[in-house]
């Protein structure tokens, strides 16, 4: 983008030297304009970027669309579904009777419930985890059991935890707590074990006490592990509310699909699913895009 | 001989299921205020375990260190260690690093605006004040060990510990740094306990040389006064008949009389 600049530099060194028999003759560059320097070269990037999974997107729309056109298809084609689920396309925030809103509605629901569930996943996770990373003890007792409940369906828990609380809201949140809880604590207690011992010599010379240790060393250095376990945590917990819901009802997304599936109609049902795998991606990314924030110093040593 | 810090008959050994292997020996060694000891021995002589006895970071299986007729046994800002592989904490900055330590050390006696400027000073003491806002990960080999050094010399410790400060180094950031390192100790007068397996830096910088006999059961094999006036200038050593003679005697003790015989 220098170019024009630099050749003027070049061109004043013969010009300035024959000063004495001729007028100095100033080359004005033509100014790089602000579209040239900046706006083209970004456009270009974000063309590179968007126009793939573009074409794509419209490569299986249309493939979808020709195999599910004929008549006696068993699942709607994209036309159709647009047709029959338009309200819900469209407007995600409608309001049109207590079981019949926006799907935004009913996804900001399912958000709320796996808020609750995961924050207490995350809090409850990292503490369990530091425990089982800093003592031995704790980690033969308890390492065994974990790596035997984790392995037990979201599903699985539900009617336990329906008998304990007797309501489907704190069964829900159960379910997504129990779920995400797991790769939360085993990260954490290996990014915990894995504190380089030069870490823990100079909180001993300095003479950090336990909660300052915490926090300036332990919670620092062991953040990419903990942050690899609550990646895993939210898509697991994004999986298992879907789930749980479907069987509690009420008014998650969950049960929208459930429900969709009770009354035939296939079209709504696509239309969740999109809803479903868009939150999940963007919950995805929302916690890597903290991890790579809080992790900015650790990740590059 | 006044001793400030004093490594009594200091033991070591360690266990690993039924068997036990005794690194150290009956180590005594007396250092004065304001004084630059090295120990010098071949690597797995068990120079860094005494280190970090002297540091508190290891227990001594018998004997003890006394640190102005006290006993020391746990790690303290009163014996700051610069690390041999620096030991920032990456996600800190340069002035963060140094500033965790002064906060803690000072916490007590200093105010906040005092403890900042303390921090700048000590930075501004191994020429770092430029890059306090640069993570380790963003400087050098050699500057991320003069923030180390930083680190310790902010604690304000009676013992200053080295544990093969300069090993990581390349040779020319190596000399930069100890001339550094002996022109500090020459303004603020700390004593200094060194661990090095390089003999020029060792009689360069020190003013005794314990020179440790090879593992297992090390022991103290000879101590060399270096009786060369400070300050020291490094093109003129070289050509020193003391330094040269400081030399050629730890080179024996080394080579030797205590050769190490696993890497022949």
């Amino acid at each position: 983008m220098n170019m024009p600049l630099r050749k003027t530099a070049t061109a004043d060194v013969p010009a300035a030297a024959a000063a004495a028999v001729a007028d100095v003759l100033r080359l004005t560059p033509p100014k790089p304009s602000y579209l040239k320097m900046r706006l083209v070269p970004q456009l270009t990037e974000l063309a590179a970027r968007v126009i793939p999974p573009l074409v794509m997107l419209t490569l299986i729309l249309t493939v979808w669309q020709i195999l599910c056109m004929k008549p006696g298809a068993t699942l709607p084609a994209p036309s159709k579904i647009w047709s029959e689920a338009y309200d819900l396309i469209v407007d995600p925030f409608f309001v049109a009777g207590p079981q019949d809103i926006g799907l935004g509605w009913r996804v900001l629901t399912s958000l709320q419930r796996v808020a609750i569930g995961y924050g207490l996943a995350g809090i409850i996770g990292i503490l369990l985890g530091t425990i089982i990373g800093q003592s031995v003890w704790a980690m033969r007792g308890l390492d065994p059991v974990f790596q035997v409940l984790r392995t037990i369906s979201p599903l699985a828990w539900l009617p336990i935890s329906l008998a304990a609380f007797r309501d489907s809201q704190p069964s829900a949140i159960f379910v997504i707590f129990i779920t995400s809880v797991w790769p939360i604590i085993i990260n954490t207690a290996v990014g915990i074990r894995n504190i380089p011992q030069d870490y823990r010599n100079v909180a001993a010379v300095v003479r950090l006490n336990h909660l300052e240790f915490f926090w300036k060393i332990m919670i620092p250095s062991a953040a990419p592990y903990i942050f690899t376990g609550l990646r895993i945590g939210i898509g697991l917990s994004w999986l298992a509310i879907v789930a749980a819901e479907m069987l509690t009802g009420g008014v998650g997304i969950g049960f929208f699909i459930w429900d969709a599936w009770n009354s035939s109609r296939l079209s709504d049902i696509v239309v969740a699913l999109v809803y479903i795998g868009m939150v999940g991606f963007i919950l995805d990314r929302l916690v890597a895009f903290i991890a790579t924030i809080v992790t900015r110093g650790t990740a590059a040593n | 001989m006044n001793s400030y810090l004093k490594i009594d008959h200091v033991e070591k050994s360690f266990h690993s299921g039924a068997s036990e292997t005794r690194v150290l020996a009956e180590i005594t060694l007396a250092i004065a205020k304001g004084e630059y000891v090295s120990i010098i021995g071949h690597s797995g002589c068990g120079k860094s375990t005494l280190l970090n006895i002297v540091a508190g970071l290891l227990p001594a299986t018998t004997g003890g260190v006394l640190l102005e007729n006290r006993e020391v046994n746990e790690p303290g800002p009163d014996r700051a260690v610069v690390f041999q592989n620096h030991s920032l904490l990456p996600w800190l900055t340069v002035y963060d690093n140094v500033r965790l330590a002064v906060d803690k050390v000072f916490s007590g006696s200093k105010r906040r605006a005092e403890r900042d400027a303390w921090t700048l000073h000590n930075l501004d003491l191994v020429q770092m004040a430029h890059a306090r806002d640069k993570r380790p990960a963003e400087i050098s080999g050699g500057m991320k060990q003069r923030v180390g050094i930083a680190r310790a010399l902010a604690m304000e410790p009676k013992v200053l510990l080295l544990d093969e400060p300069f090993g990581a180094l390349d040779a020319l950031t190596r000399a930069h740094l100890q001339d550094s390192v002996m022109a500090l100790q020459q303004k603020l007068g700390n004593t200094v306990l060194m661990i090095t397996h390089d003999v020029d830096e060792a009689v360069f910088l020190s003013d005794r040389i314990v020179m440790m006999t090879n593992g297992p059961s090390a022991r103290i094999g000879e101590v060399l006064n270096v009786p060369l006036p400070r300050p020291r200038k490094r093109l003129e050593m070289a050509s020193n008949p003391v330094y040269l003679k400081c030399r050629q005697r730890v080179l024996e003790f080394l080579y030797e009389r205590h050769r190490f015989v696993e890497a022949a």
